[in-house]
């Protein structure tokens, strides 16, 4: 297949960007989205031109390290795939496609499409933990937990930290990740512990990185390649409310040396 | 938002429920009992303040959410296809919501405000079915309440239910329940709004 | 002639490691504070590593080259962790995780370092829960178990298809938890390009920042590193693309002997190469084989399609070779099974490179919702990748490189043969001998970095109490900094013909094709060959576009691929000197009849440590022999 990319060029992060064009030719159905860039990079060092720098790792979906804003949507058009995972065959022949960045106050460019998503770790370390040390951990078995819950709290802790609901709520929210790791603790005895500091911690600091606000859209959802469902902004939001209302006051956590 | 949000749909029921009696056809007698009572109770004046709190939170709390929104992306997509992914009206509702407020300055700028006046400088009150009657003869304005109606639709049916989910309240068990009803509520309440005026012009009200 | 020292303590087996515990020598609470400590890596060894150590009190930096040490390889490990909790009452122990892991080794690991894991397996559950990993649990709320390759007792943790990720987030999350404190230094985008050694003792790194190019020197007390397996020499491999040889690489070019570099796995159910233009290899989680069944036509040449070749015309040749452990043979095993058949003209697809694993039974017992609840997620990966839907016609499989079991020789404290410098999970030559079994890979990860290390390198530290901070200004590290920059400048400058993937793609081919699956004299000798000449041509002709000081992406490449290219060579070198075949070293003259790989304990029952001599020179070989003194060496059969 042939086809017509239109990719976000970005010296720097302070560099002004714009979108530029690049024909592929020779595409196969078979390439991911990815190891169609690659071809198209290997023509671009070959003519001394600069490759187009994208983020990417395992290339099996799971590691949260690709992104890109394809034709309007996160991860392309399919559904619960992120973009390693897209395959050309999702595409038509001669079809134009727009390659961009996420774009979110809170995801600065580094270069072309590689952003700085450093805010989602930043958040992870107010609070995205059970506080245990190595060693001194009971035997596993004496912490029972229902199925019900684990499945529950299974299916947030799947977050692969992607950035994609920022990238595509029209807020640039950060709430379905935040949420994610929110729940999978609130749901398990060990996180119920710190349950309320972590909430508030972490939605603070949410707000701090210049996220937006959740207004419900729910189409976080629907692109999240993991499909981590809304129900955890939900829980989310009770656990946020009843900490903020029951709460004691916020304390310095010390602990070890 | 949501908070406020369910405060004011509390009052939208109430609201349509004592206009609706205008359908009585009884001359507007039950609709001005009921207006009288809730125009000169001081309980109900209270509430009415609080609703008025209400709607300013609402609306303060909307624009900030606007500002801090639109901050949080200050580059655009170039290309951009919201819409395999969300409504237009779940991403539009400040939009919505400053159309309803447009209409609501009419619409109190038309009623309340006039009968407010009356009351505190003579202590009677206006006669509110007959305001309604002689309002409504003009189709633009029976146009433009109708438009506010369907403003409020659209804000309503997103609104309804993400006010549930905001507040925590989603659980598999009654997620449809609360969709269904949110549904049912965005069409009834307008709905009822909607055909008071309408049918003040077509003289179906008397 | 060995100067090499592993530091077994003494004692009866089971003894060694808690008595070696209490008598190694400790850093006091408040020391601790003063001292250094670099983890080059943030995957289960270089992440549970860095917390331990930091929650102990240790100042540590962490160095990963993702833009968060969320990203590791590790993430994508799918089937499971191995733990001897007999929590299924199958008979499972200490001794049966060690017995089966130094057989499924194939005899070629330290008896100590195999038995101290096994030990320690059961407490990396217990760790792993109370941060809240989320195992899958039965409707009693307790621990659910699956079985693996090469055991007869279920003993696998897992969580769904993704043990790997959640385990990793685990890690991370108490990373998480020290970097908000403060207590590790966390840096993002940075790649280590060589470590730098003062007065005979490791001190410091030299790292890029990817983001701004720029060369930073890093001093420590002591550096571990803990990046991963070196996969990827072989370009497609299951490893990220961004899994590298560098750190190791550069350390063994400072000192630290290469141990085993030729063994290599070979994971039997990836999914097949479809094109020249791939550039990875995805695996499907031995899981599968617990329900799936591996057959082929039983004619040649076969092309109908899978579900209308009858019953009676198929060959379930891992059940009819191995009655006893049948679609569950060890991977080694299972690959080159695959791979006979294939190339005695069996194989199927178009490139007639691949056999089936077919779940029509598993679908018929269990229904269809369960297995999809079992294995969902790698039924709707494969679905992705291939288009095609495994619910329906069976999986096309073929064994791919997945893990490296060779490494950095370390001792039994985890130590190189720098003073200092610590090598941690996959990058170490470890625990898996020639053959790692499946789920053992989280287990060795997770058991170096979170029980281990933290107590094997306070008995090194305690010498460095009073040496207060290591200054960064001195002729090793300028030594170290000039020699990076000329490298990296010579990238850059170099203005030859060719991309990087280009040498890497050559690299792979020679690798796969003459030091893969299977390997004889005369391949390994032209590969030698042939790798030289492809360095020669790299160094000439490669083309790195953009500059030094900004990110640059094809920059990174081409020095990786660089390591690369002399690690093969070594590879080959280690693959030729060993004369026999174990595990995932396969040589062709060195089979039984029935074509089973056949060891030689006589000869080579040893490690192949390997000294660096310097650009040109021949590395020179020493051997740690291996000795078995609590289990039987005999043939290893599962039959």
């Amino acid at each position: 297949m042939n086809l017509l990319l239109k990719i976000w060029r970005q010296k720097g992060p302070n560099s002004p960007g714009k979108m530029v064009d690049y024909p592929v030719t020779d595409i196969s159905e078979d390439m991911s989205f990815l190891e169609m860039l690659d071809v198209l990079n290997d023509q671009l060092v070959v003519k001394g031109e600069e490759p187009v720098s994208f983020d990417h790792d395992c290339r099996e979906g799971i590691c949260g390290m690709c992104s890109l804003y394809i034709n309007g949507q996160a991860h392309g058009p399919e559904r619960l795939v992120t973009t390693c995972q897209l395959h050309m065959r999702s595409f038509k022949d001669g079809e134009t496609i727009y390659i961009e960045p996420w774009r979110a106050k809170a995801f600065p460019v580094v270069k072309d499409l590689v952003v700085d998503r450093g805010a989602f770790d930043r958040i992870m370390n107010v609070g995205g933990f059970v506080s245990v040390n190595t060693g001194g951990a009971q035997d596993a078995n004496c912490l029972p937990v229902s199925k019900v819950d684990a499945d529950k709290a299974f299916d947030a802790a799947t977050c692969i930290g992607c950035g994609a609901c920022v990238a595509t709520c029209k807020n640039s929210s950060a709430m379905l990740f935040v949420s994610a790791k929110v729940s999978q603790l609130a749901l398990l005895p060990q996180g119920k512990i710190e349950a309320q500091e972590r909430v508030l911690n972490m939605v603070e600091q949410m707000d701090v990185e210049g996220f937006g606000n959740c207004t419900n859209t729910g189409a976080c959802e629907v692109e999240c390649p993991k499909g981590i469902s809304l129900e955890n902004i939900a829980r989310m939001n009770r656990e946020y409310l009843s900490a903020a209302l029951t709460g004691e006051e916020k304390k310095e956590i010390t602990g070890g040396f | 938002m949501g908070l406020t949000g369910l405060f004011l749909i509390s009052f939208l029921v109430v609201h349509a429920s004592i206009n609706a009696c205008i359908w009585f056809n009884d001359g507007g007698e039950t609709f001005t009992f009921y207006a009288h009572f809730m125009g000169t109770n001081t309980i109900v004046h209270f509430i009415e303040a609080g609703l008025f709190a209400g709607l300013i939170l609402h609306i303060v709390d909307g624009l900030l959410l606007w500002k801090q929104n639109r901050d949080a992306r200050p580059v655009q997509y170039a290309y951009n296809n919201p819409g395999k992914n969300s409504t237009w009206y779940s991403r539009s509702m400040a939009v919505l919501g400053t159309l309803i407020l447009l209409f609501l300055v009419i619409h109190l700028y038309d009623f309340w405000a006039p009968n407010r006046v009356e009351y505190v400088t003579t202590g009677e009150e206006k006669d509110l079915f007959q305001m309604m009657q002689e309002r409504f003869e003009s189709l633009p304005i029976v146009l433009l309440y109708c438009a506010g109606c369907f403003s409020l639709f659209w804000h309503l049916l997103h609104g309804f239910k993400s006010a549930f989910q905001s507040l925590g309240l989603n659980h598999s068990k009654y997620n449809k329940a609360v969709e269904v009803a949110g549904i049912a509520f965005s069409i009834i309440v307008p709905a009822v709004f909607a055909l008071m005026p309408i049918s003040m012009y077509f003289h179906l009200v008397h | 002639m060995s100067t090499l020292n592993s530091k077994i303590p003494a004692g009866p087996l089971e003894k060694k490691w808690s008595d070696h515990k209490d008598h190694i020598r400790l850093v006091n609470p408040a020391n601790k504070r003063h001292i250094d400590i670099i983890v080059v890596g943030t995957g289960l060894a270089g992440g549970a590593a860095a917390a331990s150590l930091a929650e102990m009190g240790y100042s540590v930096k962490a160095f990963c080259f993702q833009d968060s040490p969320r990203r590791a390889h590790s993430i994508a490990a799918q089937g499971g962790i191995n733990a001897a909790k007999n929590y299924q009452n199958d008979g499972d122990s200490t001794f049966r995780l060690f017995y089966d892991t130094i057989k499924g080794g194939d005899y070629r690991a330290r008896e100590a370092n195999v038995y101290r894991l096994a030990e320690v397996s059961a407490n990396i559950i217990d760790q792993c829960v109370a941060q809240g990993v989320p195992f899958a649990r039965d409707y009693g709320g307790l621990l659910d178990n699956r079985s693996f390759g090469g055991v007869q007792v279920q003993r696998t943790f897992y969580a769904r298809g993704q043990t790997g990720q959640q385990l990793l987030l685990g890690a991370y999350s108490a990373m998480s938890r020290q970097i908000g404190k403060g207590t590790i230094k966390m840096y993002n985008r940075h790649e280590m390009l060589d470590v730098v050694v003062v007065n005979g003792k490791a001190r410091g790194i030299i790292a890029r920042n990817l983001i701004t190019g720029e060369i930073e020197r890093h001093s420590a007390h002591a550096v571990i590193i803990a990046t991963g397996g070196y996969g990827n020499v072989f370009f497609l491999s299951t490893n990220a693309m961004g899994s590298n040889v560098t750190a190791a690489w550069k350390i063994h070019k400072k000192g630290a002997f290469f141990g085993n570099p030729c063994y290599t796995q070979i994971h039997p159910t990836c999914i097949p190469v479809s094109g020249d233009h791939q550039s990875k290899l995805t695996l499907m989680s031995e899981s599968l084989r617990n329900d799936g069944r591996i057959w082929v036509p039983k004619k040649k040449d076969d092309n109908r399609k899978p579900t209308d070749i009858p019953e009676e015309e198929r060959d379930y040749y891992l059940e009819r070779r191995y009655p006893a452990f049948g679609n569950l043979v060890p991977r080694d095993v299972a690959s080159r099974a695959a791979k006979e058949r294939c190339d005695a003209g069996y194989g199927v697809g178009k490139s007639k490179l691949a056999v089936y694993l077919d779940f029509s039974d598993a679908i018929k017992r269990l229904g269809k919702d369960a297995v999809a609840a079992k294995y969902g997620n790698l039924f709707q990966m494969y679905a992705k990748i291939t288009d095609e839907d495994p619910y329906a016609t069976p999986m096309r499989i073929y064994p791919a490189v997945h893990y490296t079991m060779g490494g950095i020789w370390v001792d039994y404290d985890l130590m190189t043969t720098v003073p200092g410098l610590f090598a941690l999970g996959e990058a170490n030559f470890s625990d898996h001998g020639a053959n790692r079994l499946g789920a053992s890979a989280l287990m060795q990860g997770l058991a170096d970095g979170y029980f281990v290390i933290p107590y094997t390198i306070g008995d090194y530290l305690a010498d460095d109490i009073r040496t207060g901070k290591i200054p960064t200004n001195t002729p090793e590290f300028d030594e170290a900094e000039k020699q990076v920059k000329e490298r990296l400048n010579h990238f850059i400058n170099n203005k030859g013909t060719k991309p990087v993937d280009h040498f890497h793609k050559k690299l792979g081919k020679i690798m796969w094709d003459k030091c893969g699956m299977a390997r004889n004299e005369k391949g390994l000798k032209e590969a030698i060959a042939e790798i030289q000449e492809l360095k020669k041509e790299f160094w000439k002709d490669v083309r790195v576009p953009g500059s030094l000081n900004e990110f640059n992406q094809e920059l990174e490449k081409a020095g990786r691929v660089a390591d690369f290219i002399e690690l093969g060579e070594l590879m080959c070198k280690d693959a030729l000197n060993r004369n026999e075949s174990c595990g995932g070293h396969f040589r062709e003259e060195y089979q039984t009849e029935e074509g089973e790989a056949m060891r030689d304990d006589e000869n080579y029952a040893y490690v192949a440590a390997w000294e660096y001599k310097g650009e040109n020179a021949e590395p020179v070989l020493h051997k740690e022999e291996l000795k078995f003194e609590n289990i039987k060496i005999a043939q290893r059969s599962y039959k």
